[in-house]
């Protein structure tokens, strides 16, 4: 057995990632109850987006980091203002069909627009890895280790310290309350549904850091996303940052071990999610929802 | 005859094909508190979810110191300073009483102004300063009904619209709850509009009063007048 502090250490790198995306499915599930399946999708666009900026067109990494952040939040505004407001209120098999549709939309898109071989899309952090002792970390996982936790931070401290943020918590916790204190509920929705796009489309160039960018990659992170969502419990984003480090760290420990190998790695971190979900069915951190009478 | 803090006429509203109120008329005289009155269904929250700008009326208006409320957004009602403490409390649950409060003031930018009124609303419900740091949905629902009143008391309301405060609440909480409310009308001239099923609480603390039936106004008049009146003593008060 081979499992060191190396798979744990890529397994957070890798967890982070599953962390804010599941982050971005926890917004929009609180505040709307939907599950946003196009989540991966989306974000794959923007980073197909943020290669044609920064290396299609050359423009300097960090502004096209920004303009493609900036994009990704109009993107899901209208998304939600145009797609998913005209069937707020119809059944939920209803909107799980729209957001698949929309699934199916953006992946068109990336495929259609974005042909060719596999692209590159690393930041300019350097090549190589830092030594610590026996392990050699590579600077792309803790560029994106620590990113990854900077921007959960920063939604964090949004949500908890601006008047905005308490705005939305608000409009989650009691939307005809908060229309009675002038808040318009309709901008919250869309507001975060921006949010939650422009987290995932960062999430998406973290891990066009790690591995090549192509239509296909978010496809695999969406998976594990859920499963780190649910895990956290769908209802806490605390849980969601979480689980995706656990279940990331999960994943590359299956992985590393010759009895699992990276062949069952896969249904080896989700089997025990399902163990999980049987001794707390909420997730770790979720609440079962209580209503007073 | 001066004009009324807040004038509703012949309003007209429904939820879709179902009219539930068949032309309204009241009203609010400035520093008064006048309660409407009615059993279950007959459109009194209606009516404080119309003036509040959550229902549209479809014939009818309502006036608010000359101004047309019935045209304005929820926003705009509240900034002119007609605000809500709603049926059911409806308090933020998972958001702490402080925030809460703050979530009152959302239409306000004065930070002094709100860190003020927030003291106030402190004076007036001793519990919620203690409480201050812990999620609404863990209080009473006499805390709850409190916080919901100083809510709506940080927009800084100069017509206060209190939709059933006694709803679920033990008699001790709801008189104690009431003569807040007094308190709030006589030193801070704030007038209220209380929609409320227990009557004889109803008529002890406003001054004018208006009964409903099936989305009409049947009978109005001061409340010692309502009080001695034979129907709504036998209706509503039980004797």
């Amino acid at each position: 057995m081979n499992v060191g502090l190396q798979d744990i250490i890529n397994g957070l790198a890798q967890g982070g990632v599953y962390g804010i995306v599941a982050l971005a499915l926890v917004l929009i599930f609180r505040s709307t109850g939907i599950i946003n399946f196009a989540q991966g999708e989306m974000a794959t666009f923007c980073t197909l987006l943020a290669w044609t900026f920064i290396v299609a067109n050359g423009w300097p990494y960090w502004f096209g980091f920004t303009l493609t952040l900036g994009v990704a939040f109009l993107l899901g505004a209208a998304v939600e203002r145009v797609v998913v407001r005209p069937v707020e209120k119809a059944p939920e098999l209803v909107i799980v069909i729209v957001t698949l549709g929309l699934f199916l939309v953006f992946e068109s898109l990336s495929h259609g627009i974005y042909t060719g071989p596999i692209k590159q899309l690393s930041w300019p952090l350097g090549e190589g890895a830092v030594r610590v002792g026996d392990l050699f970390i590579g600077k792309a996982r803790i560029g994106v280790l620590v990113a990854s936790l900077l921007i959960m931070l920063l939604i964090f401290a949004f949500f908890r310290y601006t008047k905005v943020g308490l705005a939305m918590r608000a409009a989650t916790s009691n939307p005809n309350a908060a229309r009675l204190m002038g808040v318009s509920v309709d901008r919250m929705l869309m507001l975060g549904w921006g949010l939650s796009s422009m987290v995932g489309a960062a999430a998406g160039i973290f891990v066009a850091n790690l591995t090549g960018l192509d239509p296909s990659l978010m496809l695999g992170v969406l998976i594990y996303a859920f499963a780190a969502a649910v895990v956290g419990g769908l209802t806490s984003p605390f849980g969601a940052v979480v689980g995706g480090l656990i279940v990331g760290v999960l994943e590359n420990i299956a992985g590393a071990t010759s009895f699992i190998g990276s062949d069952l790695k896969t249904p080896a971190a989700f089997l025990i999610i399902v163990l999980v979900l049987l001794v707390r069915p909420n997730g770790l951190f979720g609440r079962a929802r209580v209503v007073r009478v | 005859m001066a004009d009324a803090l807040l004038e509703v006429e012949d309003i007209v509203t429904q939820y879709g094909p179902v009219v539930a109120l068949h032309g309204v008329s009241f009203r609010v005289p400035e520093g008064q508190i006048v309660t409407l009155l009615g059993a279950n269904g007959a459109g009194k929250s209606t009516t404080l979810r119309t003036i509040s700008g959550l229902l549209r009326v479809t014939r009818g208006q309502i006036l608010f110191d000359g101004k047309p409320l019935h045209k304005m957004s929820p926003e705009q009602i509240v900034r002119a300073g007609v605000v809500q403490s709603p049926e059911g409390r409806q308090v933020f649950a998972d958001l702490t009483v402080d925030e809460n409060l703050e979530m009152g003031a959302y239409t306000r930018r004065d930070r002094a102004g709100i860190a003020r009124d927030k003291q106030r609303v402190f004076e007036y419900f001793p519990v919620l300063g203690q409480r201050r740091s812990q999620p609404a949905g863990t209080l009473s629902g006499g805390e709850q009904q409190m916080l919901a009143i100083g809510r709506a008391l940080m927009a800084r309301p100069r017509l206060l619209l209190l939709d059933e405060p006694s709803l679920g609440l033990a008699p001790l909480i709801v008189r104690e709850i009431f003569e807040i409310v007094q308190t709030i009308n006589r030193d801070e001239g704030i007038t209220v509009l209380l929609v409320e099923q227990d009557v004889a609480l109803a008529l002890h603390v406003a001054h004018y009063g208006y009964v409903l039936t099936t989305g009409t106004v049947a009978l109005h008049g001061p409340s010692d007048q309502l009080r001695a009146d034979e129907s709504v003593r036998r209706s509503y008060l039980g004797y």
